[in-house]
């Protein structure tokens, strides 16, 4: 039988049953009873025929769908009945679903989701040590020389930013393109949407001018609007012609994979065999394990093979191969974040059933009388059960809709964040697996808030249930669990406000940490010259026609130029103080900047000895450095560093030392730093303008812009970057777990403030009646009120109490998440890291107890006045 | 008190024998639910009464199995349609499946419970 026909079939039955009761009827008749005494004999002999109606529709194949039609229609009726509290539940469902979707969306597509690449499973991420890249060199060696790969494959690391020029094709434009080898695409199964990947022959050119290009999906939909016939067309980058070979698939997403936060408009082959391609360490390699190849096995001869060569080729950097698979590689740093998110998305979950769980249970007590009535016309535990939960599972997915619908926009914005430096945060959307997750938790929290108000039914005995209607009955056999649920919404949000409250505190503490300049109204341009600079004394005119139009533009007060700005960039160089010699394995390593004079004040960096350079440090004069105070520290300790001698770059005098700038971002100290005169060399890549203003930087692009055009009239117009910017870039992934967890967090405690007033007015309620009486018998109106209250009170209480116990675990948990014990507070009071990070754990835990408790107090006195004089009355 | 227990005595008796004795009930003919319900009731002598929560369902879940069919048909003495259950050759076929385990069955308690029978 199809569902379809069960109406149909249920007439017949109908029909069925009464054309036999009619018969049982006459035959009644037949033995000479009365046609009134005939029926009701009938009807006994027969029993209750909607009872034996229901059994035999139990014998039907589809009667479960209908049955479950049925419970659905009565549930929706139900809901309609209430509107009001049925608006409340599905929002509050909907709130805690929605979060959870969208956190999980972000989760799915970090940690679950396989990586856009052909058996990503397989893929190897093999960094030199901890961070470092690797030599070119090192890297053919280890690729023809192992056993366990199939190929490597590498891209080179040294790319920076807006590298590239773009002219003769509209608006001139910096473009950054990312070197990659021959086989990177082949490697990882990315096929060009149209076109094809680098042929040998183009990979064996010379870096700096490549003869052939792989566009971006975004920059080719951005820049030519999507048009197929840019391939095979030669465009004009830095001054030379390059072909356009192929377009690369929207899924491939180089950026949001290995340099998220950052966007990269076009790939260019990396010629291993020209001697030009920048020297140390430059190449980021990743490796296709061969089927049956284990990571550890590889590991070990990796290992092997290094030592090897270090032995072979004493003359290059050493490699210290470190294999990871890529899918932790890319998603290592954020997975402590996501899991903390993760569990407070269940913890919200967690309150928002004891809320709604509580909610039904007072409807369920207001219904009694009815569950009573059913379960007189036969109604059996297991039928009433299933009534129960398929309400509150409607309820649930109602609730699941409005979740969807939250996700889907949390999603999108999420997803358009580009501020925040997250991997694939772009590919974060509601996809099939979101889906199933939401109806998952739709389902399951249906289930558990439904579960303790459908176990209360069968409590209500017949007698019992038809007379006491109305009236709670069962309240003292279930406060406790009321009680306890109120307790348990209570701790668990007291323990996510600590959560939050921690985090937050940390994310304050690295907006604080001294950067070593101040980013504050600082803003830097690119103006790599359109044209080529043959020697360094043009090269020397061209700094100094820029920095006298930029210094004279009103509201500029100061001006330098930099080939990498703060937070960016890790060019470095093993360095030596003259005289001395230094292990192997341990040799000082400085990151290197190129500076002119102005670059110092401009960025607010302190001097703290010696001189900084100025316009007449030229390539004439005598060749100087400046190095950080870590820098002289290290190198000269205890002594004074300016007029001593580094080896380097022929050898220069130290005539300065600045104060130590965070490279790698507010929580990770900087390391050595040298900064050679711009003046002197020619050996960098880029040429920055960082300028320092009274204005709002945004103010001062175009004034910039115009005062520069005389001199390069090609000069792109993009890319006015802000320092406080890179700084904001730099710490979002706090910012964004800081802004979700404070999210959850408040909404918890708001559905807790929920949940006591609820059991508050509920209970007053309840209590209306004995209320009235004791003030009829004299008690005050303030002595009522100090009891409830000393019942919210208490309940509060235990919840907080309850979630500090909670919070210390969980503030030992997320110690790893938290800034700030280390390098400042510690230092300079002298705490270890842990008792200081407990420290300020035990008193966020006690000032969000505070707010916690502040909160209660102001709930419960609501309810008491309408009820009141209703008691009375 | 005495007659609830007697009557869930009856009733515990039938669920697992009714479907065998709806089918052989039908192996006379066509029959519609009351006339089934009677007919064991009188064969019995009215030690099995026949519950209508029980026959009901039982009849629904036969035709669902595909042993019986059902019709609307005139009654020859009542000039009035019911609903006429008919054997099908499956019915035929697991009626006898149904009476070699009810024979078995009742043989294998009669040894356990009468074990002197066996040796006369």
């Amino acid at each position: 039988m199809r569902w379809w026909q069960i109406r149909k079939r249920d007439a017949d039955l109908a029909r069925e049953l009464q054309s036999d009761l009619e018969l049982e009827e006459e035959e009644q008749r037949e033995r000479g009873l009365s046609a009134e005494e005939a029926r009701y004999a009938a009807r006994r002999a027969f029993g209750n025929t909607t009872l034996i109606r229901e059994q035999t529709r139990a014998t039907w194949s589809w009667s479960w769908l209908e049955s479950l039609a049925a419970d659905l229609k009565y549930g929706l009726r139900g809901m309609r009945r209430n509107a009001g509290s049925t608006v409340f539940a599905i929002l509050i469902v909907g709130l805690g679903i929605g979060g959870a979707s969208t956190v999980f969306s972000v989760v799915n597509a970090l940690l679950l989701r396989p990586l856009p690449f052909r058996d990503p499973g397989q893929l190897v991420w093999i960094s030199n040590g901890e961070t470092y890249s690797t030599q070119a060199e090192q890297y053919s060696d280890l690729r023809d020389q192992n056993r366990s790969f199939s190929d490597l494959a590498g891209w080179s690391g040294a790319y920076s930013a807006g590298d590239k020029e773009l002219t003769g094709n509209g608006e001139p434009e910096r473009l950054t393109s990312v070197p990659v080898t021959q086989n990177f695409f082949t490697l990882l199964g990315v096929e060009p949407l149209i076109g094809r990947s680098f042929t040998k022959e183009e990979s064996e050119g010379k870096y700096s001018a490549p003869p052939a290009m792989l566009l971006s999906y975004s920059f080719w939909r951005r820049r030519f609007a999507s048009d197929p016939n840019v391939v095979g067309q030669k465009l004009t980058l830095n001054s030379q012609p390059v072909m356009v070979v192929g377009v690369l698939p929207a899924s491939f997403d180089f950026a949001s994979v290995f340099a998220p936060g950052t966007s990269i408009d076009i790939f260019i082959p990396w010629p291993l065999t020209d001697n030009t391609k920048p020297a140390g360490n430059t190449m980021q390699i990743v490796g296709r394990l061969k089927p049956g190849a284990t990571i550890q096995s590889a590991q070990a001869e990796f290992t092997i093979l290094a030592k090897q060569l270090e032995l072979q080729h004493s003359e290059r950097n050493p490699v210290f191969p470190r294999l990871v698979p890529l899918e932790k590689h890319v998603s290592g740093q954020v997975r402590p974040a996501l899991v903390v998110l993760m569990c407070a998305v269940g913890v919200v979950m967690l309150i928002v059933c004891a809320n709604l769980s509580h909610l039904q249970m007072a409807r369920m007590g207001t219904r009694q009388k009815e569950m009573a009535m059913r379960a007189a016309l036969g109604a059996g535990r297991f039928r009433l059960l299933r009534q129960v939960l398929t309400e509150s599972v409607t309820l649930s997915c109602c609730g699941a809709a409005l979740g969807l619908l939250l996700a889907v926009a949390g999603t999108r914005g999420l997803a358009h964040l580009h501020a925040f430096n997250l991997p694939l945060l772009e590919s974060v959307r509601v996809d099939g697996n979101t889906l199933a997750f939401t109806l998952l938790a739709a389902v399951a929290s249906g289930v558990l808030f439904g579960l303790a108000p459908a176990l209360q039914v069968p409590a209500y005995k017949l007698r019992e249930g038809l007379q006491a209607a109305g009236r709670e009955s069962s309240g003292s056999r279930h406060g406790w669990f009321r009680d306890g649920l109120v307790v348990s919404q209570f701790a668990l949000a007291g323990m996510l406000l600590v959560g939050a409250a921690l985090l937050i505190q940390s994310f304050l503490r690295v907006l604080d940490v001294n950067l070593g300049f101040q980013p504050e109204r600082a803003a830097a341009l690119r103006i790599d010259p359109g044209f080529l600079i043959p020697t360094l004394a043009q090269q020397n005119s061209y700094v100094d026609d820029v920095l006298r139009r930029a210094r004279s533009i009103p509201g500029i007060a100061a001006a330098g130029i930099s080939d990498v700005l703060p937070l960016d960039g890790d060019r470095s160089w093993q360095v030596s103080a003259e005289g001395q010699v230094y292990d192997k394995n341990h040799h000082p390593e400085a990151f290197i900047r190129v500076a002119s004079d102005g670059y110092f004040e401009a960025l607010g960096i302190p001097l703290k000895s010696g001189r900084e350079f100025t316009e007449s440090d030229r390539a004439s004069t005598e060749p100087v450095v400046m190095v950080n105070e870590t820098f002289a520290r290290t190198l000269w300790p205890g002594q004074d560093a300016v007029g001593k001698r580094v080896t380097q770059d022929g050898g220069r005098r130290v005539i300065g030392v600045v104060g130590d700038v965070h490279h790698g971002g507010p929580e990770r100290m900087g390391g050595l730093e040298m900064y050679l005169p711009m003046r002197q060399t020619g050996d960098y890549a880029a040429m920055r303008l960082v300028v320092r203003t009274a204005l709002p930087p945004e103010a001062l692009a175009a004034g910039i812009r115009t005062s520069l055009r005389p001199i390069d009239p090609n000069l792109p117009v993009t890319e006015f970057q802000t320092l406080q910017g890179l700084v904001d870039k730099v710490v979002s992934p706090r910012r964004f777990l800081v802004m979700l967890l404070s999210g959850f967090a408040g909404f918890a405690l708001l559905l807790a403030s929920l949940g006591i007033y609820a059991l508050i007015s509920y209970s007053v309620n309840q209590r209306t009646r004995e209320i009235g009486i004791r003030m009829a018998l004299g008690a005050t109106r303030g002595l009522v009120r100090r009891g409830v209250l000393t019942k919210t009170l208490r309940l509060a209480l235990a919840g907080v109490a309850l979630g500090t116990l909670g919070s210390f675990a969980l503030s030992k948990w997320i110690e790893s998440l938290l800034f700030g014990a280390t390098h400042h507070t510690s230092r300079q009071n002298g705490f270890s890291p842990r008792s200081s990070s407990s420290h300020a754990s035990a008193r966020s835990t006690v000032r969000s107890s505070g707010y916690t408790l502040k909160y209660c107090f102001s709930g419960p006195t609501f309810p008491l006045r309408p009820s009141l004089k209703r008691g009375l009355a | 008190m005495a007659k609830q227990t007697q009557q869930q005595q009856r009733t515990g008796l039938l669920q697992g024998t009714l479907d065998m004795l709806i089918l052989r009930t039908l192996l006379y003919g066509a029959a519609h639910g009351h006339q089934i319900g009677k007919h064991i009731q009188r064969t019995t002598n009215d030690f099995l009464q026949m519950q209508h929560g029980s026959l009901y369902p039982a009849l629904h879940r036969l035709e669902e199995r595909g042993w019986v069919v059902s019709k609307w048909e005139v009654a020859p003495d009542r000039n009035r349609e019911f609903k006429y259950y008919r054997l099908t050759e499956k019915g035929r076929k697991q009626l006898l499946v149904e009476e070699s385990q009810w024979k078995q069955m009742s043989e294998a308690v009669a040894r356990v419970m009468w074990p002197a029978a066996e040796e006369s």
